[in-house]
């Protein structure tokens, strides 16, 4: 188990850093240099010359992607000339604000899906079963930025029940909460949506599985047989695809935290990649992927956790 | 004969199918005393597996008893509510599965189902029961069976499996232990050892015996008597050796003399009886077997066989049948 933990973790270390090599390879393709997106087209080449001296971007490619990787390592992700600020400031500032934006929206899409796709489990074959299956599959159809727009228009524009804008006053618990409802109901949807139909599918396939029926011919009591027999093995392959999915939520929040102009990394990324403000970029995506690195790497070190065939494997 | 321990009357369960109901078991009786193991044999489909789930009252979710009863020690059954139900399985009724291999969880270890398994038992700690699930497993010749409690299903062999699930059918003291396929999914020294293993527990096991099976080896080794199924129903019982050596159906004549454990000489093709079975979606008005049988005449196809007396032991579903 030990073994695995460690090579799981160089894993995705070494992921990290082909992840980092791929963003740098991209952001030398994207056209357009930084200095004139900045300075306006009527810059000197004198001023230009001094901003991508500044940034660091007259120095060899190579010596670039060096310097980068030894800066961060030592938690030092650059400079940012626009803000005037470290770049790792900069990203945490707005970090916490995706992690509660994700956070909640992965709550909320857990709580409603697993008690979906249990419901279309106890009621399953009637007609409760297929209104929820039609449910679930509109969820996991429409857009969250879709969504996000039409949430927008109702709960703020017309009803004017929450806060269209930002991401509410910090240290204000009530307020902050107000602010993430909607972006969390947008990011969250298809989710509710995409596990309520995951978890029946296992729960189905653990319950006709002949040890159910072992533990049935020995008259155990059902909420014993579901909870502690079914679920257990039912709720594996939920955890891989959340972890999984984290990935995706983040991606989503992208857009929805651009619809509802919420500060938060996809508000970050996406002004810096307009600015070609590279060594946000970097850091925002360095940082976003070892984040959801450590959640894959923690799903698949709770799985072995869970399931001995799976440590056995790994064992070899 | 002393009253029966469990007796199955009339017994006919369908399955919901969609296009109509298959008939999966048509009017089957049954009796089974203390002490006694009996033997269901025939072939894939013929509805013992049916007839096995019906007994420890875990029918699928599309299986509909159409009529009958089975009485356990006087009560029906299938009439109780669900959870007098539960409180039979176990204690009362056991059941050996067919696949070792999936019988057990297999994210939970073997002593924490076997001390499971007992939660009946009341007044009894865990660290108890976890002995005597030790003791059992012994019994049935777990040569470690404290490793073994500690270990998962997929870490045993799937004869030690096997063993584990009769130990774990045993803890209980069942009166009646129904074993559905418990060689099937062996290979032959390990079914060797399993019935060898069943015939040792005879000797001191008071309940009743229930073994479901198309392997007519198995039936001779270990049964005192014979149920032989044909879709859906029972065609003839009576005691093994003159099952074997006197069979009066002829579907019963025509599976001994498909047993390759008959041929003395090498033969390049066995025999094999011709014909299909009849769709049980509408089983025929006559005999089911009539199709495939020599000695059919216009009778069998019009008629339905009548259940006859041989001796006091056998009886034929058979217009045929003579005593």
């Amino acid at each position: 188990m030990l073994n695995y933990a460690i090579k799981r973790i160089l894993l995705a270390v070494l992921i990290l850093f082909v992840v980092m090599l791929a963003m740098y390879a991209m952001v030398f393709l994207v056209p357009g240099d930084p200095a004139t997106v900045a300075l306006g087209p009527r810059a000197t080449p004198e001023l230009k010359r001094q901003l991508i001296e500044r940034m660091g971007l007259d120095q060899p490619i190579l010596q670039q992607i060096y310097n980068f990787f030894r800066n961060a390592v030592t938690g030092d992700l650059g400079y940012d000339v626009w803000s005037k600020r470290p770049v790792l400031e900069v990203i945490l500032e707005v970090l916490p604000n995706t992690l509660l934006l994700g956070v909640v929206a992965l709550a909320w899409a857990l709580i409603l899906g697993v008690a979906l796709g249990c419901a279309a489990v106890v009621y399953r074959g009637t007609t409760m079963d297929r209104i929820l299956g039609i449910l679930s599959v509109s969820m996991i159809s429409v857009p969250s930025f879709v969504v996000a727009i039409y949430a927008l228009l109702i709960f703020a524009v017309w009803l004017q029940w929450l806060p269209a804008i930002g991401a509410g006053q910090a240290g204000d618990f009530w307020n902050q909460f107000r602010a993430v409802l909607m972006p969390a109901f947008a990011v969250g949807i298809s989710w509710v949506g995409y596990l309520a139909r995951m978890v029946r599918a296992s729960m189905l396939e653990v319950m006709g599985a002949n040890h159910i029926r072992t533990a049935r011919a020995f008259g155990l009591p059902e909420r014993r047989v579901v909870f502690k027999y079914a679920l257990r093995i039912a709720i594996i392959p939920t955890i891989s695809i959340i972890a999984v999915g984290l990935g995706s939520i983040l991606s989503s929040a992208v857009f929805v935290e651009s619809v509802f102009t919420r500060p938060g990394i996809g508000t970050l990324i996406t002004a810096a990649v307009q600015k070609r403000n590279y060594p946000v970029v970097m850091g925002t995506v360095l940082v976003m992927t070892a984040f959801y690195l450590m959640v894959v790497t923690m799903a698949d070190l709770l799985i072995a956790r869970l399931d001995p065939r799976v440590r056995d494997v790994l064992k070899g | 004969m002393s009253e029966a321990l469990l007796r199955v009357e009339n017994l006919s369960i369908g399955y919901d199918a969609g296009i109509g109901q298959i008939q999966a078991l048509r009017a089957a009786n049954l009796e089974a005393h203390g002490g006694e193991v009996i033997g269901i044999v025939g072939e894939s489909g013929c509805g013992k597996s049916t007839l096995a789930a019906a007994l420890i009252n875990l029918l699928a979710p599309n299986a509909h008893v159409n009529s009958g009863a089975i009485y356990y020690k006087g009560a029906d059954i299938l009439t109780m509510d669900k959870e007098s139900q539960r409180h039979l399985r176990g204690p009362e009724i056991a059941m050996v599965f067919q696949d070792p291999m999936t019988t057990f969880n297999p994210v939970i270890t073997m002593g924490d189902q076997l001390v499971d398994f007992q939660h009946h038992i009341e007044g009894v700690s865990n660290t108890e029961k976890r002995r005597r699930a030790g003791e059992l497993l012994a019994r049935v010749g777990i040569p470690d069976p404290e490793l073994c409690l500690r270990r998962y299903p997929h870490e045993l062999s799937g004869g030690m499996r096997q063993r584990a699930s009769i130990a774990a059918a045993l803890l209980m003291t069942p009166n009646v232990l129904v074993a559905d396929e418990p060689t099937t999914a062996l290979d032959v020294t390990m079914e060797a050892q399993i019935i060898h293993l069943l015939r040792e527990l005879r000797t001191d096991y008071q309940g009743a015996i229930i073994v479901v099976t198309h392997h007519l080896g198995v039936v001779a080794e270990l049964c005192d008597r014979v149920y032989v199924m044909y879709a859906g129903q029972v065609v003839e019982q009576g005691l093994v050796d003159d099952i074997y050596h006197a069979p009066k159906h002829p579907y019963t004549r025509a599976l001994i003399a498909c047993d390759p454990a008959h041929f003395e000489e090498h033969t390049p093709i066995l025999p094999t009886i011709t014909g299909r079975v009849p769709s049980l979606l509408h089983p025929p008005v006559g005999c089911s077997f009539a199709d495939r049988c020599d000695l059919a005449i216009s009778r069998c196809r019009e008629m339905a066989p009548p259940w006859v007396r041989i001796s006091e032991t056998q009886f034929a579903l058979c217009h045929e049948a003579r005593p």
